[in-house]
């Protein structure tokens, strides 16, 4: 093999190499996984069509079952009701093939290490996570759910663990809800209908500016705490408020001592004759977080469960959910979102290694430091063609309004991202679910790729998906 | 090499997500919908909303098929899993035989009635509170559910009873409603007790044949065809057509039914509507009826 084979090969490794930890990374922190359940359709003999738009996005009927406890209300509930034989458990996983490009990826040319960009691309055949949902009634109005589950190398954690009491006192006025458990999206990410790795999550839901140190605002996560929510009958009316410990869903108070969130949502639903239910509503997730960590065996020993000296940080914004006859709707959610200074300037998670400061006594922020705000939306139209083939787009842009540091470019950060694909079931049971899945993704993010003497250092990515999402 | 690839997989991205929505196309298309769609009278009339049969095709595939069937003869996939008593079999529409009626015994319902049902649900069987339906949508499924029987074209749903106003609830009416009860006999399905565990309880079956529960007052649960005093009243005045429950629109006089309503209140636990019956009871140390006694 000649020396240009060679200088192939590597650079081919090195791509490959460089696209596997940016999947890697994408896999392990934004897969999300969903909760689309046959058992719940066994257990009541409905299609999966009865309460998901296409699963795992809910309807208005799928969404009043979950905000009832996963009832029905026709007093067949109880798992006494049901076949002993029964056991309320799904499992889901997604072998797909896909096509990665990623944009400006640092390698290493004759200049030497790192000294050039380069667009990477690769496609293969791949794997999902496990997803293991086990949820519904342990009797009349007690509700649970477990969900352990993967990534695709089988490591497990728990995504949800949640025990609820329904309907206190015969009203759905009042359910509480303690353990981890997704937050209450209107517009969940949970049951997202798109599976690649920036089209799979909401960006709005996790977005965090350029050197900001606070992971603790990522209203996509499951978090863990406790809930009290409730609705009118016919769920047109819902709300929900739920105080939350700051530590993203991680157990094991691994940061900070006394810091805790709130999650707040009102939401009212009209009925607009032949064009449907439309629903407006609103949200906000406001909290603290810590910035100021003890330190052990040196300055960079840092102590987990140690953070103190909390800063505020806020996410709010609306969200609507619009009907134009059977087939066509519409999701939207805006987004205003503030960080304290301090975030913005790199304190908060030292722990997982997101922020490089810590907020030692006698720490002062550098001059002229401001609050980093931004403000974003997304618009979700799907076309429902039949309850078995759904096709789904999306648009999100999140612009900063203002950057932490005076000086910094205005747009550093901004994302914009949008997915086309469909989702076919070719079959629809109520014993499993099965989609045909194709989808496409392209996110744009302003200024934080390498420069390395270009004149911009935006970064385009995009990702072609083509799988089985299946489960039973 | 790596054009090559790229092309290659451009292409085959394109042609899957093309490919199989145009092959779906042939599967959602259903003779034997288009022939129901096409059957006369598919009109529903809610107050000022006029539901249509075709409109209803997408919801009822959606949401009412695996139970009810393509054909609404209640054999969808998931009717073979319901096992009366305890899950009723689904409603045969074909038939055009419904429980919850404001009409006599053995007239249609009017699309009131069905509209009404669809979102309160029935209780004690798979059928969900449809409530977060529109009201066009529920129209649009009456329409739907109308034209599967022949019934509709050929007769008229018959005129809804009167119900008179509810009187002042009294330990007298209470006293009379337990005499009632022992007369015609409610406590041979019902118990004496209400607990559904009366000496032709354990033999009860449908028009179809298949096993039903009489209703058991003491477990908290909502009658099928709703909860409220004029509901309750209802039921015996017009029956539940298709179950052993019959009309005693001819035994019970309607100042009587309404005693009989307050003393079945007292059979319940306490719930939204019975508070003051049981304080009654209470007081006046109500017990259950003997049957064997010459007079109650």
């Amino acid at each position: 093999m000649n020396a240009m084979g060679l200088l192939r090969i590597r650079k081919f490794a090195n791509s490959l190499s460089a696209v596997l930890l940016c999947a890697i990374s994408l896999v392990i922190t934004c897969s999300q996984p969903a909760n689309a359940l046959p058992a719940f359709a066994r257990k009541y003999g409905l299609r999966c069509s009865a309460c998901h738009e296409s699963w795992p996005m809910l309807n208005y009927f799928g969404q009043k079952f979950k905000d009832n406890g996963y009832q029905l209300m026709n007093d067949r509930d109880a798992p006494i009701w049901q076949n002993p034989g029964y056991w309320p458990v799904t499992f889901r996983m997604t072998p797909i093939w896909h096509r990665v490009s990623t944009g400006k990826v640092l390698v290493d040319s004759t200049g030497g290490v790192d000294s050039a960009v380069q667009r990477v691309e690769t496609s293969g055949f791949d794997l999902s996570g496990l997803d293991l949902h086990t949820g519904g009634t342990l009797e009349k109005n007690f509700s649970f759910f477990l969900l352990p589950s993967s990534d695709n190398t089988g490591a497990f954690h728990f995504e949800t663990v949640m025990a609820r009491l329904d309907n206190l006192f015969g009203s759905p006025y009042l359910n509480i809800k303690l353990g981890k458990f997704e937050l209450d999206n209107l517009l969940s990410e949970k049951r997202i209908l798109t599976l690649t790795g920036n089209g799979g999550i909401y960006q709005l839901y996790h977005f965090i500016p350029v050197g900001d140190g606070n992971i603790f605002g990522q209203m996509g996560d499951n978090q863990l705490g406790v809930e009290v929510m409730g609705h009118s009958n016919n769920d047109r009316t819902r709300y929900s408020a739920a105080i939350l410990s700051s530590v993203d869903g991680t157990p094991g108070l691994t940061y900070g001592s006394n810091a805790y969130s709130g999650f707040f949502t009102g939401s009212q639903a009209f009925d607009t004759g032949k064009l449907g239910v439309q629903r407006i509503g609103a949200y906000a997730f406001v909290g603290e977080a810590p910035t100021s960590w003890l330190t052990s065996g040196g300055p960079t020993g840092y102590l987990p469960g140690s953070g103190i000296g909390n800063k505020n940080f806020s996410r709010e914004g609306f969200v609507g959910q619009f009907y134009f006859g059977q087939h066509l709707d519409l999701q939207v959610v805006t987004q205003h979102g503030s960080d304290s200074a301090w975030f913005g300037q790199g304190y908060g998670d030292v722990i997982d290694a997101v922020a490089p400061n810590n907020n030692t006594p006698g720490t002062t922020l550098p001059p002229g430091s401001r609050n980093p705000t931004w403000n974003g939306v997304l618009f979700e139209p799907h076309y429902v063609y039949s309850p078995q083939l759904i096709f789904i787009g999306r648009y999100e842009t999140i612009r900063m309004s203002q950057q932490s540091t005076p000086g910094t470019p205005s747009t550093l950060g901004n994302i914009s991202t949008y997915t086309i694909g469909y989702r076919y079931n070719p079959f629809m049971t109520s014993r499993a679910g099965f989609a045909w899945h194709n989808e496409y993704n392209w996110l744009h993010q302003d200024g934080t790729g390498p420069s390395l003497g270009l004149n911009t250092a935006n970064i385009n990515t995009s990702e072609l998906l083509i799988g089985f999402d299946f489960d039973f | 090499m790596q054009t090559t690839l790229r092309k290659w997989s451009l292409w085959l991205g394109a042609a899957a997500f093309l490919a199989l929505p145009l092959a779906s196309r042939a599967q959602l298309a259903s003779d034997q919908l288009k022939v129901w769609e096409a059957a006369p009278g598919s009109v529903s009339h809610i107050g000022n909303i006029t539901g249509h049969a075709k409109d209803a095709a997408a919801d009822y595939r959606r949401y009412c098929v695996g139970c009810h069937g393509e054909l609404g003869d209640g054999n969808g996939e998931v009717a073979q899993w319901l096992l009366p008593p305890t899950w009723p079999k689904p409603r045969n529409f074909q038939l055009g035989i419904f429980k919850c009626r404001s009409t006599p015994s053995g007239t249609l319902p009017t699309d009131e009635d069905l509209f009404d049902t669809i979102a309160r649900g029935m209780d004690r069987s798979a059928m969900p509170q449809w409530s977060t339906f529109t009201k066009q949508q529920r129209a649009d499924l009456v329409a739907w559910v109308k034209h599967f029987s022949p019934r509709w074209a050929n007769e008229k749903p018959g005129d809804p009873i009167k119900i008179p106003p509810e009187p002042e609830v009294t330990p007298e009416r209470i006293k009379a409603g337990r005499d009632v009860f022992a007369r015609v006999q409610c406590w041979k399905c019902h118990g004496v007790q209400g607990m559904a565990n009366g000496p032709s309880a354990a033999t009860l079956t449908d028009d179809l044949g298949a096993p039903i529960a009489a209703f058991n007052f003491t477990e908290g649960a909502r009658p099928k065809c709703g909860d409220t005093d004029q509901d309750i009243y209802r039921i015996f005045m017009t029956g539940l057509d298709g179950t052993p429950m019959p009309s005693f629109s001819d035994n019970i006089k309607p100042d009587e039914a309404w005693d009989l309503v307050f003393y079945l209140r007292t059979l319940q636990p306490h719930n939204a509507f019975n508070m003051k019956e049981r304080q009654i009871a209470k007081q006046l140390g109500l017990k259950p009826i003997n049957p064997n006694a010459p007079t109650q």
